[in-house]
C-alpha cells in the first residue's frame, strides 16, 4: 500500500536516494517541477515505469496536490 | 492523480511507493525550489525582503515604530511566535499615537500571496489595488518576505 507522506519526508527521502516522479502532463512539468524530478505522466505509467524507474529503490509520485 | 499513480506502480512490481500528497503547490508555497520554465520570470520569492521588521500584537506603536526606522522601514510584519501573519502595518499605522498597542492600528488579515506567485501578477494587483508592499507567506501562513512594490517594477525594467 502508497504511503503517504509530506514535505519534510519527501526531502529526507531524497537525500537518501528516493526517485521522484512527476505524474502531471508536459506542459505543467516543463513550466515548474520539483528539482531533479523525473517525468512520468500517469498514462505513461503502465508502457514506461519500467523503463524509466529502477525498482529496488524508493519512488515518490506527486501531482499538483490532494485531487 | 498522484494516489492512482501510486497504486499502479505497486502492480508493476514497485514495492516502496511514496506519495506526497500535499504535491507541487505544497512544495511551491513554502517556497521550495523547482526547475522549469517558469524560472525564467521573477517570482515573489526572489524579490521579497525577508530583513522586513516583525512585532507582536501587545507591542507598542512607539517601540515598533523606532525599530522599523532604525532599520530603515516604513512598515512592518505584525506575526506570533509561529511567524504567523496577523497583520501588517505601513506608515499611516505607524505614525499612530506611540503609545498605542499595535493590534489596535494594525491592518488586520492583510492579503497575502504565495512566493511562486510571478513578479508580472504582483505588479498588477498591486498597481490595481494601489498598495506599496504585500506580504509574502508560506501556504500555512508563516511569514516568508515582504514584498515592496518599488522593487517588482525595479525588476520588472531590468528584465526588459
Amino acid at each position: 500500500m502508497p504511503q503517504e507522506i509530506h514535505r519534510e519526508e519527501v526531502r529526507r527521502l531524497v537525500a537518501e536516494g528516493a526517485q521522484l516522479v512527476e505524474v502531471l502532463p508536459s506542459p505543467e512539468y516543463e513550466e515548474d517541477h520539483l528539482p531533479g524530478a523525473i517525468h512520468l505522466p500517469l498514462k505513461k505509467i503502465d508502457s514506461r515505469a519500467r523503463d524509466v524507474l529502477d525498482r529496488n529503490r524508493a519512488v515518490i509520485v506527486y501531482c499538483w496536490d490532494v485531487a | 492523480m498522484s494516489p492512482r499513480a501510486a497504486w499502479r506502480l505497486e502492480t508493476l512490481g514497485f514495492s516502496n511507493v511514496y506519495d506526497y500528497v500535499d504535491g507541487k503547490n505544497d512544495w511551491m508555497a513554502a517556497g521550495l525550489p523547482t526547475e522549469g520554465t517558469n524560472n525564467l520570470e521573477p517570482r515573489a520569492a526572489d524579490l521579497a525582503r525577508k530583513d522586513v521588521p516583525t512585532c507582536g500584537l501587545t507591542e507598542k506603536v512607539g517601540d515598533v515604530k523606532a525599530r522599523a526606522t532604525a532599520a530603515g522601514w516604513d512598515a512592518a510584519v505584525v506575526i506570533n511566535d509561529e511567524r504567523v501573519v496577523f497583520g501588517l502595518l505601513r506608515s499611516k499605522e505607524l505614525n499612530s499615537s506611540p503609545e498605542e498597542l499595535i493590534e489596535k492600528v494594525m491592518r488586520p488579515a492583510p492579503s497575502t500571496f504565495r512566493p511562486f506567485v510571478s513578479a508580472h501578477e504582483m505588479l498588477h494587483f498591486m498597481a490595481d489595488h494601489k498598495v506599496e508592499n504585500a506580504p509574502i507567506t508560506t501556504s500555512d501562513g508563516r511569514l516568508f518576505g515582504l514584498l515592496l512594490q518599488k522593487d517588482v517594477i525595479a525588476a520588472m525594467e531590468k528584465k526588459s
